[in-house]
């Protein structure tokens, strides 16, 4: 049930987005604002104050994954006592299984959502909605996006891909707004919709940022409160959670909180950090009746037993998406599954088989904006570049670039041929001028491409020493 | 970054890994950069048998291929004391890369891999980091106005935010512009370039609005393969800019007696 992936069509997909003016324009000034906003917030106080928050909020991932098997023990145990009940998932069709049935079994017909990329992955939504479901996201990019029949194209800012011309229409055509090009007004009139099913709803569905161990507590982050709506006020809260959302301790988690919003949108601390302890408590007068955690793998173990076991740190803050080059230029869509951009090319093979996303590890020209702005110091270039040589033990590179490879390796382990590659290439230049053969042809699409020098350096150096002795 | 300790490079002979892109397209700048090595009173030699550091293969995916060309710059630099390259791209493969491209059941080819990787230095990080200058006593024979580009291997690879900027500081004659994102890559990215020239431009061509926003008519990067896109949209979009490697930047402050 776990979306199917159209990454193999990414080029054809990044060709729309290329082409798409107003999308240029929302993803270039969105990511670029939040890339700009993190600098400010993360090293508001120094560079070394930065980078020492990084490496602790890294150390705080890294210890938690080292020791996950007993932490998910600890963690579940702990949960319990809080009065949560945990079901544990191995893939998208249990994971969905396990929300019909607890819908069900409470009579369920109106749920309200928080913000859960895991919820894409698992295509959630869609299971309920067949299932007769009435399914509001109420984070209000997530909402739009909803509205839209779209899916979200950034981590953060599902929305990011939109101009608000664009969101106005949306709001127009499906809600009959009056229309009106106030951002103001927009908000105020999706907050008076998303009131009414607040108040309605049967369940409440949310992810979790962090899980943690020590408390048994889901934690919880978010600016516009619709999460903690969705967690408090319907009578049954049911939260989706990735196995490798846990963390060791309090501190972990006050850590944690402190580089997620500073790197996804600059802000020192989102409007808010929750800590979720289950069900409302009979002194409360409060709180859903009822709460569940589900625990999801769909492929997390998996992952976990790879040298790609480390991407699991990632505690989705979008930073390496507002940082990346490839990604300004086109947003999410274009990696064809639920994550886009740097991340995304490291994850949807993992999740989805290299086979299904063949082009995503080439999606990138290394330039390492991504490692340097992650929160928790995932080495994503690495990762690119291991993916890269699974392509090619795999079968899956292209049979031209597999000749041209190992002619390439010839003719540089010998001077003499190195040298004769240089003159073939300088006749060949003087004969084709700007046509370059094969893959090559590409560079002069866009590009004019320089003159090979009549004489190589090699031969210069010669001659030098020669004048001199 | 946890590069090993390196050994000062101060008074030891420096072999000059030239790249293969500028031993074919750009000897103008190989012969620069001798001429400021010499300029500092370094001994300067050309192993002969050097070709490629293997990055092409390396960035592909083609491990075994890398390998290969690696071991061959092995052989072709195994009498080097220094090695200085022209090229943050270059110096970071062997710098970062080919620590990862052999373990240590490969031996003999492990230790050659670490010791290349401990005695290669970017052209200038070697001046201002390895030899401590930044100082170069030059002055151009007239004013310009340059901007910097960061390439991507230099400034993320290797740290080397500050060293061009601290070399043309200190020219006579050199001044400065800002170049807005002069931090983000200009969509070269090696294979990529052909292997999605698409996204490969729409990168360039933010670059280029940059460079055509700058003061500087000039723009310096330290990466011959950088130049080759950026020059390559420049030249395509008939702009009057180009961008220039440090090393002939430099040179000019020599002064006449150069071809």
């Amino acid at each position: 049930m776990t979306l199917e992936a159209q990454s193999n069509n990414f080029i054809a997909l990044a060709d729309i987005a290329l082409r798409n003016q107003d999308l240029q324009h929302a993803i270039g000034d969105g990511t670029r604002t939040a890339y700009y906003r993190r600098l400010d917030t993360m090293f508001a106080h120094s560079d070394e104050h930065g980078e020492s928050m990084r490496q602790q909020a890294a150390e705080a991932k890294r210890r938690a994954l080292r020791d996950l098997p007993d932490l998910l023990e600890q963690t579940e145990r702990n949960l319990k006592k809080n009065g949560y009940q945990v079901e544990w998932a191995e893939d998208a069709a249990q994971a969905n299984q396990l929300v019909l049935d607890i819908a069900r079994r409470h009579q369920v017909r109106t749920v309200t959502k928080s913000k859960s990329m895991l919820t894409e992955e698992l295509g959630t939504n869609q299971v309920m909605e067949a299932a007769g479901l009435h399914v509001v996201e109420t984070d209000l990019g997530e909402y739009i996006i909803q509205l839209a029949g779209e899916t979200p194209s950034h981590i953060v800012g599902p929305v990011m891909h939109k101009t608000k011309a664009e969101i106005r229409d949306v709001f127009v055509r499906e809600l009959n707004m009056e229309p009106t090009d106030n951002a103001e007004e927009m908000v105020a009139f999706a907050r008076r919709m998303l009131r009414e099913d607040f108040l309605s709803a049967d369940m409440g569905i949310s992810g979790g940022n962090f899980l943690i161990a020590e408390t048994g507590s889901i934690g919880l982050v978010m600016n516009e409160g619709n999460g903690r709506m969705c967690a408090s006020l319907p009578r049954l809260h049911v939260a989706l959670i990735g196995i490798e959302k846990v963390v060791d301790t309090v501190e972990d988690y006050a850590t944690l909180t402190q580089v997620l919003p500073s790197s996804s949108t600059g802000q020192k601390m989102t409007v808010y950090t929750n800590i979720l302890n289950g069900p409302g408590r009979e002194e409360e007068g409060d709180g859903p009746e009822h709460a569940y955690v589900i625990l999801v793998d769909n492929g997390r173990t998996d992952i976990y037993a790879t040298k790609y076991a480390e991407v699991l740190s990632c505690i989705r803050c979008g930073a390496c998406q507002n940082a990346c080059p490839v990604y300004r230029t086109m947003g999410g869509h274009a990696y064809g599954w639920v994550y886009g951009g740097p991340i995304g090319a490291v994850l949807t093979p993992l999740f989805v088989g290299l086979e299904n996303a063949t082009p995503l590890p080439h999606a990138s020209s290394l330039c390492g904006s991504c490692k340097q702005v992650c929160p928790v110091d995932i080495d994503l270039p690495r990762m690119l570049l291991d993916l890269r040589w699974d392509l090619v033990r795999e079968g899956e590179s292209q049979a031209s670039w597999d000749a041209a490879m190992k002619l390439w390796a010839v003719g540089m382990t010998s001077p003499r041929r190195f040298a004769l590659g240089g003159k073939a290439a300088r006749a060949g230049q003087a004969i084709m001028g700007d046509y370059m053969p094969g893959p090559l042809g590409n560079w002069s699409k866009h590009r004019d491409f320089p003159d090979f020098a009549p004489k190589p350096f090699r031969q210069r150096w010669k001659e030098r020493r020669r004048e001199r002795a | 970054m946890a590069l090993p300790a390196r050994e000062s490079p101060i008074g030891k002979r420096v072999s000059l890994f030239v790249t293969c892109i500028v031993d074919m397209i750009y000897p103008d700048t190989g012969m620069s950069v001798v001429d400021i090595l010499q300029h500092v009173g370094a001994e300067v030699d050309f192993p002969p048998d050097q070709t490629c550091c293997a990055q092409p293969a390396f960035n592909a995916g083609y491990r075994d291929e890398a390998r290969t060309v690696a071991k061959h710059f092995f052989k072709a630099f195994k009498d080097a004391e220094v090695i200085v390259t022209p090229s943050g791209s270059c110096a970071a493969m062997v710098r970062h890369e080919y620590p990862h491209l052999f373990t240590p059941a490969d031996g003999k080819a492990y230790e050659q891999a670490q010791r290349m990787a401990s005695i290669t230095w970017e052209f200038s990080e070697f001046l201002v980091d390895g030899l401590g200058i930044v100082n170069l006593d030059l002055t151009l024979p007239e004013k310009q106005c340059f901007a910097i580009h960061d390439a991507c291997h230099g400034l993320r690879g290797l740290g080397l935010g500050g060293a061009a900027r601290d070399l043309i500081g200190h020219l006579g004659n050199a001044e400065f512009e800002e170049l807005n994102e002069c931090e983000v890559c200009c969509g070269f990215g090696g294979l990529f370039s052909v292997k999605m020239p698409d996204i490969s431009n729409a990168m360039l061509e933010s670059k280029i609005d940059n460079i055509n926003a700058s003061g500087a008519d000039t723009i310096v990067t330290g990466d011959v393969s950088c130049l080759t896109q950026m020059n390559g949209g420049l030249s395509r979009h008939r702009s009057g800019k180009r961008v220039m490697h440090l090393a002939d930047v430099l040179a000019k402050g020599l002064g006449g007696g150069r071809a």
